[in-house]
């Protein structure tokens, strides 16, 4: 029995903090996943979020962590949906979340065209291996970098290593 | 254990029910269907952690299993929503019996070799990216959504196969007598991909299922490519299909992988950790 309803600004601002638990330098928000927040007259708080990778583990995690955080911020009823569509593409990482992974290390994505304003289209005959923009070495900046690997730690990184300063990394790849 | 190819004694439209009284509805069925061929092939492809040939193949086929699984997931829990009996994801996942499930044949062989391992890859991910692109223009908007959202992944998928044929057909000879074995021992279970039925067919009039036939000639022409880059011979077609998986019919494989993957669930029902 809530005494009065969470400010939509607040609750908003509560699950917009959440970090990714693979990707713990950015936020839901940053990662583009949070998809929307409503708070209902009555307090119910309802939270939209979209995978990354359609068996993305991290995925629970994530619920319950915007689960948590919306209690703190004063929420008594906390309702997670997961929503598909659009389905979400690496475009959807903002501006500031693309310096942050950079900053931690990690190749920020290669734009794909599909982003948050750009509609589906099909990828059959198109298959990102076709694709060969250079990727920078988020330590040196050096674009000599190849791939060791299209499958990293997690479902959403491959890795990477630098001819330059001879580092390896993590490369968000383009989905 | 089942001979592959034997037609069904029972009806030949599978129900999800083992009793057989309730008519499933078709979308229902066909959720299933896609849903089980993701699911066996996750199970397969998870098989391969710590025996692939290096340690980054390793993590790449637990990745791909891992898509797999999801989209299998999103797939069961939508098939036991249209079926209306209350029966989740893991009901279906773990509760069915051999002949409940309507995966191919392709997607449950023991592959023994890696070139086996990746000639199933390759020929089941170019079906799939063909069947997802097709699908996610669904009038269905939750297998649209399904689709439009393992498109993308299935994309990398077919990369991934089609980089390893190439390397391993235009590799060593021992490399590529090892790839052209298993492009020969996948062929039988290529037909079954572009089989259809009345199910099939009254929801692709509907907007809501993809024709399979019609994706074949694209799927030829992908294919026959890779494999001739490869320096492989593409097989001629089979003379004897193996077929039946979407009845619940399946081949010997099937049985000894279902007690790996429901064996805990069934030993320990409700068990939680």
């Amino acid at each position: 029995m809530p005494a009065r309803a969470l400010a939509p600004e607040a609750a908003r601002a509560a699950a917009a903090a959440v970090t990714d638990p693979e990707l713990p330098v950015l936020t839901i928000a940053e990662l583009g996943i949070l998809r929307a927040v409503r708070v209902s007259p009555d307090g119910v708080v309802e939270v939209d979020v979209t995978p990354t990778y359609a068996g993305c583990p991290a995925l629970e995690a994530i619920e319950a962590d915007v689960k948590a955080a919306l209690r703190v911020a004063g929420a008594t009823d906390v309702r997670v949906r997961r929503v598909l569509a659009p389905a979400w593409t690496t475009d959807w990482i903002t501006e500031p979340g693309r310096d942050k992974l950079a900053a931690a290390g990690i190749a920020p994505p290669s734009p794909t065209g599909h982003g948050p304003t750009a509609g589906h289209s099909g990828t059959a005959g198109s298959g990102p291996v076709d694709l060969t923009l250079a990727v920078r070495c988020p330590r040196c900046g050096s674009t000599a970098t190849r791939e060791l690997s299209r499958f990293g730690p997690t479902a959403c990184t491959a890795l990477r290593s630098c001819a330059s300063c001879r580092e390896p990394f993590e490369h968000v790849k383009a989905l | 254990m089942t001979a592959p190819g034997r037609t069904p004694k029972e009806s030949g439209t599978p129900s999800l029910v083992s009793a057989g009284a309730v008519v499933d509805p078709p979308v229902a069925v066909y959720a299933t269907r896609l849903g089980d061929d993701t699911l066996i092939l996750a199970q397969r492809l998870g098989g391969w952690i710590t025996n692939a040939p290096q340690l980054e193949e390793d993590v790449a086929l637990a990745n791909l299993g891992l898509d797999l699984l999801g989209q299998a997931r999103m797939l069961l829990t939508y098939a036991g929503e249209r079926e209306g009996l209350g029966r989740d994801e893991d009901d279906l996942a773990y509760s069915r019996d051999e002949r409940g499930f309507c995966n191919v044949t392709l997607v449950e062989r023991a592959d023994a070799d890696f070139g086996e391992a990746m000639a199933r890859l390759l020929v089941f991910s170019v079906y799939q990216l063909l069947l997802y692109d097709r699908l996610s223009a669904s009038t269905d908007p939750t297998l649209a959504a399904i689709a439009a959202k393992a498109v993308k992944e299935v994309a990398y998928h077919r990369d991934h196969a089609t980089q390893w044929v190439l390397r391993l057909g235009d590799g060593t000879p021992e490399s590529h007598r090892r790839m052209q074995a298993g492009v020969d021992c996948v062929w039988p279970h290529v037909d079954e991909l572009f089989e259809t039925d009345d199910l099939e067919r009254a929801l692709v009039a509907e907007g809501v299922a993809v024709d399979r036939p019609g994706l074949r000639a694209e799927w030829e022409s992908y294919v026959r490519d890779v494999l001739t880059r490869a320096t492989l011979t593409v097989p001629e077609p089979a003379a004897a299909p193996v077929t039946g998986g979407r009845a619940g019919v399946h081949t010997e494989a099937m049985g000894y992988l279902l007690a790996e993957l429901q064996h805990l669930v069934r030993s320990h029902p409700g068990a939680t950790w």
